[in-house]
């Protein structure tokens, strides 16, 4: 077998690129800046695929089953104790190279959109730089093989996507989302940091191969089946340790209730939504589930993977309300890339292991890699058209269908592509995820189906209103991005059109054993599913292609729910009630009182007294040399007296 | 007696012979160029102090009056690094205050005798050699202090510190009878065998105790301190602050272990008192002094203070402790004083106020300031921090919680003053502060050279490794 010795370079790349473009950025100026960026960017795409290629049709296949290859950089990095120690190493398996794909080519088409997106902008150099950080933690996040590592990198997303968010740091809003993103998925990361040390404490390692192995799941099983662990609320505290590296996952895929920081993150550059909040970042929490599934999956009966299938499931169907209603494009989209990644998450969820059991665990990997491609296609066919109308709000659009032709056809193309219409690759994922679902569970099934629809609709809406509805007057005529920007949109579109056709479950498996599965036309579960997509865009046909008084009436009948929808359910409302009025106001108010007048106070007592005495014995330094030597003698003789008492 | 063993007093030989090339050099040299002096005086001394670091055997001389060991030559190194680190910040001085008058070589003779008695002070194996010694550093320095003698300051500090030390030198030489007349002996290991611990001994050791207390500027010993260092050149000062009170520290060190280390339980609780005494006089006289000199008097009796928490473990722990403690102090203080001789000579300031500003006009220089009353206040991760450390776990070791407490209650106070000129130099804004400083070079190795160690030394374990290594005197 052909080694992977230099897969290290592909991560190493851009944080050079980073390194130089950091230290550079106010001597290299745009376009050079760019160039460089993206020229990085190109030779991680080319090794990005020469590993897939690789990996899946060379080397990976051995007796049947892919190999999961450990290419160890150093091991025993920190010792915790004689078994327990972190290695720095690289795990390369069929969902590490299929992220290395995704992450690589989306990134790399958001460095060439970027060229144009960002053309003039006084800060180009500094977010080439930016970009290529959050490229280096994504891809190191993506190859590494142990649970510090990848959170290690996965702090690092965090900071480069703050930065990014808050790019246009000038803008107050923006500042504030950056933060709010940090913060939320920070607290997120608190969980996922005791999950880590929890599971590192009985599993008596870090790394994801030894942790997936059946030997420590069967040894961890054991000492559950003979309650040799604590349990709390009748789940042991090894699935509890799974649950929090879930919640870690969720701060970062925004599922529900961690998900408010989203909707905000959309202040960041339209390229960086695309980059970060549609293809690769979010679906970090989808990774890590997918990475550690053989634990998930068999610890004590799948209890942790029964939680992620319900969060998801909720998350999927609570963001595509909201999406209905939201009138800026891009919290459209980002309610949607919520529920989308709600609908990866359900179908890890309701996965199984084996086989044409696994299913589950395939169509979510498999819905991740076309979800990546269209969803950041969406994302950077809405920059174009912001960077257009020069406004994030429908109601200021409309009718650009006849000014900006690619971007309308490759909208539509990646809007069928969501709704699940065959022959587009959104169909091909999304129908196996519902088919996985009913065989797991109906109603989690129906809430999947009742989304698709939801979807479809919201998605229609977003096209009608945007290309077509009515007839605005543009002050400056819009017109089709440039050719950089245009190039990415095509790009997209193609392999929007094209991934649904590769046969994923040939590469992609829980037990990492290549599996048969297709769709079967006539089967009422794809002719239904089939069909909401075409009600939900014959729905949005009907109300939004011209403009119609139906939304209105729509709204109306629907009151409240409709209202509570619109503003988000009130959810960044509640954290605000729980954050101030409670956290702040009742327990931090009183405790810096008590530090302000009692410790402070105090301390300032202390500092009053010390100066007070101070001025009192000051006369003892008269300067009157008669005054020293009585004070020595006197000195002297006054220890010998206390010598003689004590004695 | 051969050469071999004659050469284990080898640093004592080499300084004596400094000393008489420089008077043959003064003899020598017309008076154009006597400039040439300062950088014999300096060769020479830098050689020296290279040599000091060459291993030394460990034996005695004359019948036991002389004795060597590795930590004392460890230490004498110290001492030589820390008197190269003066010499070279006085290069200036000298060349505008005492060349003129022609007081070169006697600058560096006198400067040389007195290290070479508080060597011979420290090497001492009786009480003879002790007292020759302790006279020999003394006598030079109360010169020094005088040696401006165009200023009244000067001359002041001079003369109370010549009265102040005949007063604490017939004390300890009444003590020393006092051992004598119950041991018989001025042999240490021999007072240290015939010891039956009468209250006479003891009231001989207070005594001893007190003469070498006025070295290191314990309370009540310690009045002559402010006013001498205050009037006395900033070099010497310095010197004072720094060399002569380290050397004394260690001779104390020595005596209460290894001499006088039957007395223990009758003793310690006077250290314990005085070591409460000295911390508090120390820092509550210098939160209000705004002469530099001064606050850096107070503070170095302060200083002395936490030593004696070390003092009272009597152990190995106590040792090492004490004698890293010495070094990152005699490290931090050159750097303090160095910063306020060098203001003063070019600013002809030494108050605290006028140092509102530094930072603007002389960023390194604040730098260093900083750095070095960080040490001093014991900030990690500079090397002060560590250094008090090591001194509050020798005395925890023993069990003085107590004392422990009070002197973080004394670390707490003194971070509030040495803030203070910290604060003056970098927060503080000024219409006129001290305007740009150009040091020469002799003065930018010092600073340069102790910046490192004083950082070196707080992030690398090695030389606490080796000190710890030769520590064991008992």
């Amino acid at each position: 077998m052909d080694t992977f010795d230099y897969i290290y370079l592909i991560p190493l790349i851009p944080l050079l690129m980073f390194l130089f473009l950091g230290f550079t950025a106010r001597k290299i100026k745009e376009p050079v800046s760019g160039y460089l960026g993206t020229a990085g960017l190109l030779a991680v795409f080319i090794l990005s695929y020469y590993t897939a290629y690789k990996y899946f049709f060379a080397d990976g296949l051995v007796d049947g089953k892919y190999q999961q290859i450990r290419v160890m950089l150093k091991e025993g990095w920190i010792h915790f104790t004689d078994k327990l120690a972190i290695d720095i190493g690289i795990i390369i398996d069929p969902i590490s190279v299929m992220m290395l794909v995704v992450v690589s080519t989306v990134s790399f088409m958001v460095h060439i959109y970027s060229l144009g997106y960002m053309h003039k902008d006084p800060g180009f150099s500094r977010f080439y730089a930016y970009l290529s950080l959050f490229t280096f933690s994504m891809l190191g996040l993506v190859l590494a093989s142990n649970l510090f590592m990848i959170y290690i990198f996965w702090e690092l997303v965090g900071v480069s996507s703050y930065l990014l968010i808050g790019y246009y740091f000038e803008k107050p809003s923006a500042v504030a989302a950056s933060k709010k993103a940090f913060i939320v998925t920070r607290f997120a990361d608190m969980f996922f940091l005791i999950g880590i040390l929890m599971i590192g404490y009985f599993g008596q390692s870090f790394d994801f191969m030894t942790l997936n192995s059946e030997s420590t799941i069967s040894m961890l099983n054991s000492w559950i089946a003979n309650h040799q662990v604590a349990s709390f609320l009748g789940l042991s505290v090894i699935t509890w340790a799974l649950i929090l590296i879930f919640i870690g996952g969720m701060g970062k895929s925004a599922m529900f209730p961690l998900h408010i920081w989203l909707p905000d993150a959309m202040e960041g550059p339209t390229p960086v939504s695309a980059l970060i909040h549609a293809a690769t970042m979010v679906v970090a929490g989808v990774y890590l589930v997918a990475r550690l599934f053989p634990m998930y999956y068999h610890i004590e009966g799948g209890a942790a993977l029964r939680v992620v299938a319900v969060v998801g499931a909720f998350s999927a169907l609570f963001a595509a309300i909201i999406a209905l209603t939201q009138e800026d494009i891009k919290r459209v989209l980002a309610f949607s890339t919520m529920s989308q990644i709600g609908y990866m998450m359900m179908a890890l969820g309701v996965s199984g292991f084996d086989g044409y059991e696994g299913l589950g665990y395939m169509a979510g990997m498999f819905h991740l890699f076309t979800h990546a491609m269209f969803k950041a296609l969406l994302f950077l066919v809405a920059g174009a058209v912001i960077h257009a109308v020069h406004s994030n709000f429908m109601k200021d659009m409309g009718g650009l269908h006849k000014y900006m032709p690619i971007a309308s056809w490759t909208f539509l193309i990646a809007a069928l592509a969501i709704s699940g219409i065959p022959p587009f690759s959104g169909f091909f994922s999304k129908d196996e995820i519902l088919m996985a679902a009913w065989e797991y569970n109906k109603i989690i099934w129906f809430v999947g189906f009742i989304v698709a629809g939801m979807t479809a609709f919201y998605m229609f809406r977003l096209y009608f209103r945007i290309f077509h509805h009515k007839d605005t007057q543009y002050e400056h005529p819009p017109h089709d991005a440039p050719a950089n920007m245009s190039f990415s949109l095509i790009f997209l579109a193609v392999m929007t059109m094209a991934v649904g056709f590769i046969s994923f479950s040939e590469y992609i498996s829980a037990s990492l054993k290549p599996f048969h599965s297709h769709i079967h036309w006539g089967s009422p579960l794809v002719i239904g599913s089939i069909v909401i997509a075409l009600v939900g865009i014959g729905a949005a046909y009907l109300m939004y292609y011209k403009e119609t008084e139906y939304p209105q009436k729509v709204a109306a009948a629907f009151g409240t729910t409709y209202k509570w929808a619109k503003n988000k359910f009130y959810v960044d409302e509640l954290y605000m009630y729980v954050t101030h009025k409670i956290i702040f106001d009742k327990v931090s108010k009183p405790i810096a009182w008590f530090d302000r007048y009692v410790i402070d106070g105090f301390m300032n007592l202390l500092g009053v007294t010390t100066l007070g005495i101070a001025n009192r014995i000051k006369f003892l330094q008269s300067g009157r040399l008669q005054d020293y030597a009585m004070y020595f003698v006197s000195g002297v003789v006054a220890i010998i007296i206390i010598v003689i008492y004590y004695k | 007696m051969n050469i071999d063993t004659l050469m284990l007093m080898r640093d004592e030989i080499f300084l004596t012979a400094i000393i008489l090339l420089m008077l043959i050099g003064e003899i020598l040299l017309p008076i154009a160029k006597k400039k040439w002096l300062i950088h014999i005086g300096l060769l020479l001394f830098l050689i020296y102090t290279i040599q000091s670091f060459f291993p030394q055997k460990t034996g005695e001389l004359f019948g036991g009056s002389y004795q060597t060991y590795p930590l004392v030559h460890f230490f004498k190194a110290i001492l030589a690094v820390g008197v190269l680190a003066i010499l070279l910040q006085s290069v200036e001085w000298i060349e505008e205050e005492l060349l003129p008058y022609d007081f070169t070589a006697e600058f560096f003779i006198l400067l040389f005798s007195s290290l070479l008695g508080l060597n011979f002070m420290m090497s001492a194996g009786d009480f003879l050699m002790f007292y020759l010694g302790l006279e020999l550093s003394t006598m030079p320095i109360i010169a020094l202090a005088a040696f401006e003698f165009f200023n009244r300051k000067s001359i002041e500090a001079g003369v109370k510190f010549i009265m102040l030390a005949s007063v604490s030198s017939a004390i300890l030489l009444f003590g020393v009878s006092l051992i004598y007349a119950t041991t018989g002996s001025i042999y240490f290991d021999v007072i240290k065998t015939n010891m039956a611990l009468p209250l006479m001994e003891i009231i001989g050791l207070v005594m001893i105790f007190a003469g070498i207390g006025f070295k290191i500027s314990l309370v009540p010993f310690h009045f002559w301190t402010a006013d001498v260092y205050e009037g006395a050149p900033t070099v010497i000062s310095n010197y004072l602050s720094v060399i002569s009170k380290g050397a004394a520290v260690f001779v104390l060190m020595t005596l209460l272990f290894v001499t006088f280390s039957t007395f223990g339980a009758h003793w310690d609780y006077i250290l314990y008192g005085i070591a409460i005494l000295t911390m508090f006089i120390g820092n509550l006289f210098a939160i209000r002094q705004k002469n530099m000199k001064r606050f850096l008097a107070f503070s170095s009796i302060a200083q002395a203070g936490f030593i004696l928490l070390a003092l009272l473990s009597h152990d190995k722990m106590g040792v090492q402790a004490i004698v890293f403690f010495l070094l990152i102090y005699i490290f931090s203080n050159v750097a303090a004083f160095g910063v306020v001789h060098i203001i003063s000579l070019k600013a002809h300031t030494e108050n605290m106020d006028d140092y509102n500003g530094l930072y603007s006009t002389n960023p390194r220089l604040s730098w260093v300031l900083m750095l070095a009353l960080f040490s001093l206040a014991g900030i990690p991760p500079i090397a002060g921090f560590f250094a008090k450390f090591f001194l509050y776990a020798a005395a925890a070791s023993k069990g003085y919680y107590i004392l422990v407490f009070i002197a973080v209650i004394n670390v707490t106070i003194s971070l509030y003053y040495y803030l203070l000129p910290v604060r003056a130099a970098f927060l503080r804004r000024s219409e006129n502060p001290i305007p740009k400083i150009h040091t020469d070079i002799y003065s930018k190795i010092s600073f340069v050279a102790i910046v490192i160690g004083l950082l070196v030394l707080g992030l690398y374990s090695g030389v606490f490794e080796y000190i710890s290594q030769i520590s064991n005197i008992f």
